[in-house]
């Protein structure tokens, strides 16, 4: 216990910060992905690419201390459900590769063939890693059927139902709105105009997607609406997802381009945070039997573990988001092309 | 095929291609710390030049470790839940504190390294560089230490029996300090810098040998190759510690790296073929070596595989044995190539004017070049010895690597995987091959303009004899 909080709620915080941390800044980037395919000219393709340049290696981290700190924390979670998504984590890693792939390649090469062929497996994994976040995401928001020792029962096929097809495909809207919002703080002149323009669309996407799937939930799934009920503390959290959400088009039409990016970053943020809230002290729920529902307390390592882990959180934490700030805050502005670049 | 072996075959095939870029990375970091400081502290912009040059390859190496790195913390999980389970309270927080100290610590600092020439100043630009070199040196210290714990468990107590078995952490310090860590750091970390100044020396020797980029390339030159000799001279005192530590607590694994099948003394091989249907060691090798390395006396009795319970001992000695002898193979190799190139460095022909007046000068160049290859060869079968000189067990003695795999995955889910991660780790090393081409033809950015073509003799004799003086 700390502060009168039990080591498992302050290890499940950090894991879910950091997971929603990644998907804000790895969404962004795949977001830009998403919407590079939509800019003609060669030199807007390399600004946009190079306005991730120097930051998406560092995004992916968080993927990888976010994977790290559920192992720790959660070492039987971690082990139910990345066993359990064996296939889509297998191609998820596979594309994620040949993302990392085509941006090294693409610039090193003038002719038109080579860049046309790396743009498409850009956007192509982009667009498929921005989808598959939303499809594990859906899955973990309706459960899993786990046996009573959390093994997986069901098939690869099972993860491709509709609830979590929904939500890919409105993850893939909300990282394509994110990474167009970076992009217009990253260009200038015609390019930027381009990236309004492209806003535009990418918000009327957004909007749709995330209205089917609201409509889908409440409809065939209302027992993931009815546990917030039962929390009314939880209704401020939602309350400020929501505001965050319906922020975005109002600062859009504003012309507030970079506190929109803020506010979709947020949006991300607070919308995790309430399926987290919606779990909790679940991590994923079992479909099959109540045993074989992990929660924070049957799927921790031992407390003097957490103390450790939580003792490294509590130094190196602030160091990492310090020099993570300066980075970004170096790198501000619109981007200009030199010969370091892509 | 069963679940079993393709796991351990697609884990094998992983780790490996890993392996490759991390080493290369430390090593690189290293000498982008040498180069930086020399030019903070001369003010000689060949130096800025070399850490430019060596940054942009260093960049290739990280980003292809990061990506190669993402698939090792998810095979854990994906494959082998039960051991992800039995070691996540022990191995868990020394992930923690690499994520957090280390990984994070490179991360950040990359952009500013690559990116950020001439966004800030000299002086942050070198606390960048030392900060991305640092990192990846703590990543080293904490994947060794949970990779120790496997080999030589500390600091735990087991709770739960049969699956549920969980090992739990008691002692967070004794985990970190378990007997095998410190020795392996140091083993791993000096493996790593001479993979990096073999790179170097081996690029910097191939425009010397190709008459490009001769100044900056002397100058390269005269600090790695003396920095490499050091290192690989030290690295077999490593390496002895270390097997201290085997022969300490893990006889089995010490047993098989020789070939030992009777109870007796020991002999030290120097070549050999272990028949394992026979039981049986063909070799060249000094009786009573290894007792006389570690004991100081020739007639020490060493246990041997035959007493060994069968399902407790390496099922493939002759592996372990021929990738442990390919490792001290290469290491020699290496010390031997070093020290003749340390020789004429010595006496002023390791360039382009001594290749041309001795053909011995020319040969150790040449030889140098293709010496990248000895501490990748090294690193990677030092890697294979002691990991297939740990089976059975993926934790020493407390958890059999059959046992560890996960249930709910099928042979044909990881037969696709394997398939999978075959082609698209072949398009990786392609692109890890092209990129490291094109980066060395290009070369070092100050004789991009008027050094393209080779040099004519009289202007390398004055190079020459300006470096010299």
């Amino acid at each position: 216990m700390l502060f009168g909080i039990d080591y498992e709620v302050l290890w499940f915080i950090v894991v879910i910060l950091l997971l929603a941390g990644y998907a804000v800044l790895d969404g962004f980037d795949f977001g830009a992905g998403a919407v590079h395919i939509f800019l003609n000219k060669e030199k807007s393709r390399r600004i946009a690419l190079n306005a991730i340049g120097p930051v998406w290696d560092g995004n992916e981290v968080w993927l990888v201390i976010g994977g790290g700190a559920l192992f720790a924390g959660f070492p039987e979670a971690y082990a139910t459900l990345f066993s359990a998504f064996y296939i889509p984590f297998m191609l998820f890693l596979f594309l994620i590769i040949l993302r990392a792939v085509s941006i090294e390649f693409r610039s090193k090469e003038e002719w038109p063939w080579w860049r046309k062929m790396w743009d498409g497996v850009y956007f192509t994994t982009s667009t498929g890693l921005a989808f598959s976040l939303g499809l594990v995401l859906g899955n973990i928001l309706q459960g899993l059927p786990l046996d009573e020792n959390f093994v997986y029962q069901g098939t690869t096929l099972d993860f491709f139902n509709p609830l979590a097809l929904l939500t890919g495909v409105a993850t893939l809207a909300a990282c394509a709105l994110h990474g167009a919002l970076y992009l217009s703080m990253k260009t200038e002149g015609r390019l930027f105009v381009k990236m309004t323009l492209l806003i535009k669309r990418a918000q009327i996407n957004w909007l749709i997607s995330f209205g089917i799937l609201t409509g889908y939930i409440i409809y065939f799934h209302p027992e993931i609406i009815a546990p917030i009920l039962d929390h009314p503390a939880w209704i401020v959290l939602d309350l400020a997802a929501v505001a965050a959400v319906l922020s975005v088009p109002q600062l859009i039409r504003k012309k507030k381009y970079s506190w929109a990016f803020i506010a979709s970053g947020l949006s991300i943020l607070m919308l995790i945070g309430t399926v987290a809230a919606r779990l909790f002290p679940a991590i994923c729920v079992s479909t099959l039997t109540p045993e074989g529902t992990l929660t924070i307390y049957n799927a921790a390592a031992s407390k003097l573990a957490l103390s450790y882990m939580l003792t490294v959180v509590a130094i190196g934490g602030p160091l990492v988001l310090s020099y993570t700030a300066f980075v970004f805050y170096t790198f501000r502005g619109a981007v200009e092309l030199t010969e370091e670049s892509y | 095929m069963d679940v079993e072996i393709l796991s351990r075959l697609q884990f094998a095939f992983t780790i490996a291609f890993h392996y490759i870029y991390p080493p290369l990375s430390i090593g690189l970091g290293l000498l982008m710390v040498v180069f930086e400081g020399m030019y903070l502290r001369t003010d000689n912009k060949a130096y800025h030049d070399l850490a430019y040059f060596w940054t942009k390859i260093f960049a290739i190496t990280f980003g292809l470790g990061v990506a190669t790195g993402i698939v090792m913390e998810f095979e854990f999980g994906t494959n082998w839940a039960v051991y992800s389970r039995y070691v996540g309270d022990v191995f868990g927080s020394a992930l923690a504190a690499e994520g957090v100290f280390a990984f994070a610590l490179e991360s950040g600092f990359l952009g500013l390294l690559l990116f950020g020439w001439n966004k800030v100043s000299k002086r942050v630009h070198f606390i960048a560089t030392l900060g991305v070199f640092l990192g990846s040196m703590f990543s080293a210290i904490w994947i060794v230490v949970a990779n120790s714990w496997q080999q030589t468990p500390a600091g735990f107590h087991v709770v739960g029996e049969g699956l549920d078995a969980r090992a739990e952490i008691i002692d967070f310090w004794a985990m970190v300090f378990n007997p095998s860590s410190v020795e392996r750091i140091l083993h791993v970390w000096v493996g790593a810098f001479l993979a990096g100044a073999m790179l170097v020396i081996s690029v910097h020797v191939y425009y010397l040998l190709k008459r490009r980029h001769v100044a900056i390339s002397q100058l390269a030159l005269k600090h790695v190759i003396p920095l490499a000799l050091v290192f690989a001279l030290i690295q077999p005192m490593i390496g002895h510690l270390s097997i201290e530590v085997v022969a300490e607590h893990q006889p089995a694994k010490l047993a098989a790296i020789e070939g030992h099948w009777e109870t007796g003394p020991m002999n030290l091989g120097i070549v050999g073929w272990v028949d394992t249907e026979n039981k049986k060691t063909y070799d060249i090798s000094i009786p009573g070596g290894v007792g006389m390395l570690l004991d100081f006396d020739p007639n020490h009795e060493y246990k041997g595989l035959n007493d060994f319970p069968e399902d407790e001992r390496p099922g493939m000695p002759n592996a372990v044995f021929q990738f442990y002898h390919i490792m001290v193979a290469c290491g020699m190799a290496m010390i031997a190539v070093l020290l003749a190139a340390a020789w004429f460095q010595w006496k002023g022909k390791l360039n382009v004017t001594g290749f041309g007046e001795s053909r011995m000068a020319k040969w150790t160049g040449m030889a140098l070049v293709a010496g990248v290859l000895l501490p990748q060869i090294a690193n990677q079968t030092g890697w294979y010895a002691a990991e297939m000189g740990r089976q059975p067990y993926v934790v020493y003695g407390l958890l059999k690597t059959s046992d560890a795999l996960s249930e709910a995955v099928v042979a044909e889910q990881v037969l696709f995987s394997l398939i999978g991660f075959t082609l698209v780790y072949f398009v990786l090393f392609l692109l890890f091959i092209y990129l490291m081409n094109k980066k060395i033809q290009h070369g070092p950015h100050d004789d991009e303009d008027r050094d393209h073509k080779p040099m004519t003799e009289e202007i390398v004799k004055v190079i020459t004899n300006t470096q010299n003086q």
